[in-house]
């Protein structure tokens, strides 16, 4: 089971970037064992290429949030390595490169909206008029321009979640990394959301690192998805989604929809339990 | 995207309810009327126990005196307390930047704040000049609790922010500047609360101690000098006046706090029922 099959699923013709497009980031045999002693990686081999919306679906425990603390740069791995080729200036990454949008909105309660969204140009000291317009952009964009002086405390769930992916779009990143980021949103927020994320995605054209534990979110939103299996978190198998965008509520009532879950739910049951 | 789901806004005044004034102010009554009739119906002598009367006369005869001494001691207790917030929080920065420096430190800090005051006012007394040790005083009883509380403040940071600024490469003084300081302002502002309280008892306490030494002129000292001249109406009136001026204190920076927090903290915002 540490093999990596790859499944496609035959599927009309695709809008997806070709397999041969640049790579944004590289895993080689990245092994993270932390402090305690658990072994929450084991000999990921994973490259992203641009333009990619790639799902990491797994069960809880399986890593697959560590994997994508490591490509942000929080923590380094224990063995093996990341190479990182999307970086905008020179080789070496910087905090303008990633944007990063966590399960919880993680939003900053003392500053309002614009505040929030400013402070990854505030961080990199980029000049307040270039970064003010930048961020009135981006609020337009998810659709919060009229919220922008309201405080985090006085916006619905679904709304801060609309903050916190507008903070990480403003730097522009050329990846963008999502940790279960709708998990903790009801349903129709949650519908609601990955339309928008997708819209958002066909217009940016960044690339997209989704951590998810839903079947139907992974199948929905991207054209691959990394199954993973628990204890230690390793790649299981990598399916292909073909069905075309742009997707929307049509595509979650198809038949390919079905049969797609259906193929995913089964790679992530035999992950879970072990057997190929 | 659109902006479907509706904003629950919830913010409110200060919250003041009219039993909240009428009910304590109607106690008050009550008491100086018992007050005032025990010490009729007894005929206790004003030299053991002052009618109200007696006391509200003596306020406004000795007005100028007292109202002097209160300004003497009010000083201390702020200048008392702008040291110990300056002391505070400057030793919890310190503390949240140096684990070697906090723990070298913090078992002191926690000394000085749990040996009692009362105690440790005659021997600053010794050491230091009057006006100073009085100050000193006030700065030892009330840093503490401004201490503790920026320290948990500092402490108590959303871990996912720290990783978010961690990402965007945030030197240390960015991420104290922009995160910690204002994550930990809630709990700064709490500590002040108290230690508004404890400035004054600080100074009461080595007025007190110093009263015997002569040159002091502040409430407490009236307290003592009136308590040897045994003049008591006089004793109650400064006493009086002290409690007004704690509860003045506690009220303003209850307002401070509230006007500092009221747009985004959870402790300045209504519930919804």
């Amino acid at each position: 089971m540490t093999g990596t099959r790859s499944k496609t699923i035959a599927m009309p013709p695709t809008n997806a970037p070709p397999a041969t497009s640049a790579p944004v980031v590289t895993l080689h045999g990245v092994t993270k064992r932390f402090a305690n002693g658990t072994l929450a990686l084991d000999q990921i081999d994973l490259t992203i290429r641009s333009g990619e919306f790639v799902s990491l679906l797994g069960p809880s425990g399986c890593g697959k949030s560590t994997a994508l603390r490591l490509i942000a740069g929080l923590g380094e791995p224990t063995r093996g390595g990341i190479t990182w080729s999307g970086a905008r200036s020179g080789r070496r990454r910087n905090g303008l490169d990633v944007g990063f949008v966590f399960q919880e909105p993680t939003l900053m309660p003392w500053a309002t909206v614009f505040r929030n969204v400013m402070l990854p140009l505030a961080l990199e000291g980029v000049d307040h008029g270039v970064a003010t317009q930048r961020v009135s952009q981006v609020l337009e964009r998810v659709g919060l321009t009229s919220f922008r002086d309201a405080y985090p405390r006085e916006l619905s769930g679904g709304m801060k979640m609309r903050v916190s992916i507008a903070r990480a779009l403003v730097t522009d990143p050329p990846l963008l990394l999502m940790d279960e980021p709708f998990a903790a949103l009801d349903e129709i927020t949650r519908f609601k959301l990955n339309n928008d994320l997708l819209e958002l995605w066909r217009a940016v054209g960044h690339t997209v690192i989704f951590v998810t534990h839903s079947v139907f979110e992974s199948v929905y939103l991207s054209n691959r998805i990394v199954v993973m299996t628990p204890r230690p978190g390793r790649v299981f198998t990598e399916i292909n989604v073909d069905a075309p965008y742009p997707r929307d509520d049509s595509f979650r009532t198809s038949a390919e929809y079905a049969r797609c879950c259906r193929v995913a739910s089964q790679a992530l049951s035999c992950a879970t339990e072990g057997v190929p | 995207m659109s902006s479907a789901d509706a904003p629950p806004v919830a913010t409110r005044g200060l919250g003041i309810e009219w039993p909240r004034i009428v009910l304590p102010i109607a106690t008050l009554a009550l008491g100086i009327l018992i007050w005032d009739l025990v010490v009729r119906i007894k005929d206790i002598p004003p030299f053991i126990l002052p009618g109200p009367g007696l006391v509200a006369a003596t306020l406004v005869s000795d007005w100028a005196l007292l109202w002097d001494s209160l300004l003497v001691t009010l000083a201390t207790t702020f200048d008392g307390l702008a040291l110990a917030l300056a002391g505070g929080v400057g030793l919890a920065i310190l503390f949240n930047q140096s684990r070697l420096i906090e723990h070298s430190l913090y078992p002191y800090a926690v000394i000085l704040q749990v040996t009692p005051a009362v105690a440790v006012a005659p021997l600053l007394l010794v050491y230091l000049p009057q006006q100073a040790a009085v100050l000193a005083c006030a700065w030892i009883v009330a840093f503490f609790p401004i201490l503790a509380n920026t320290t948990l403040g500092l402490n108590s940071v959303d871990r996912n922010l720290v990783n978010l600024f961690e990402i965007y490469g945030a030197s240390r003084v960015k991420v104290l500047l922009r995160l910690k300081l204002p994550a930990a302002l809630p709990y700064m502002l709490g500590g002040l609360r108290i230690a508004g309280g404890l400035s004054l008892i600080g100074a009461v306490v080595a007025e007190i101690a110093a009263g015997s030494a002569g040159a002091g002129s502040g409430l407490a000292y009236r307290i003592a000098e009136s308590s040897y001249r045994l003049n008591i109406p006089r004793m109650f009136a400064a006493l009086i006046l002290l409690s007004i001026a704690g509860i003045a204190i506690f009220l303003a920076l209850s307002l401070l706090s509230y006007l500092v927090l009221r747009r985004w903290h959870e402790s300045a915002l209504a519930s919804e029922r």
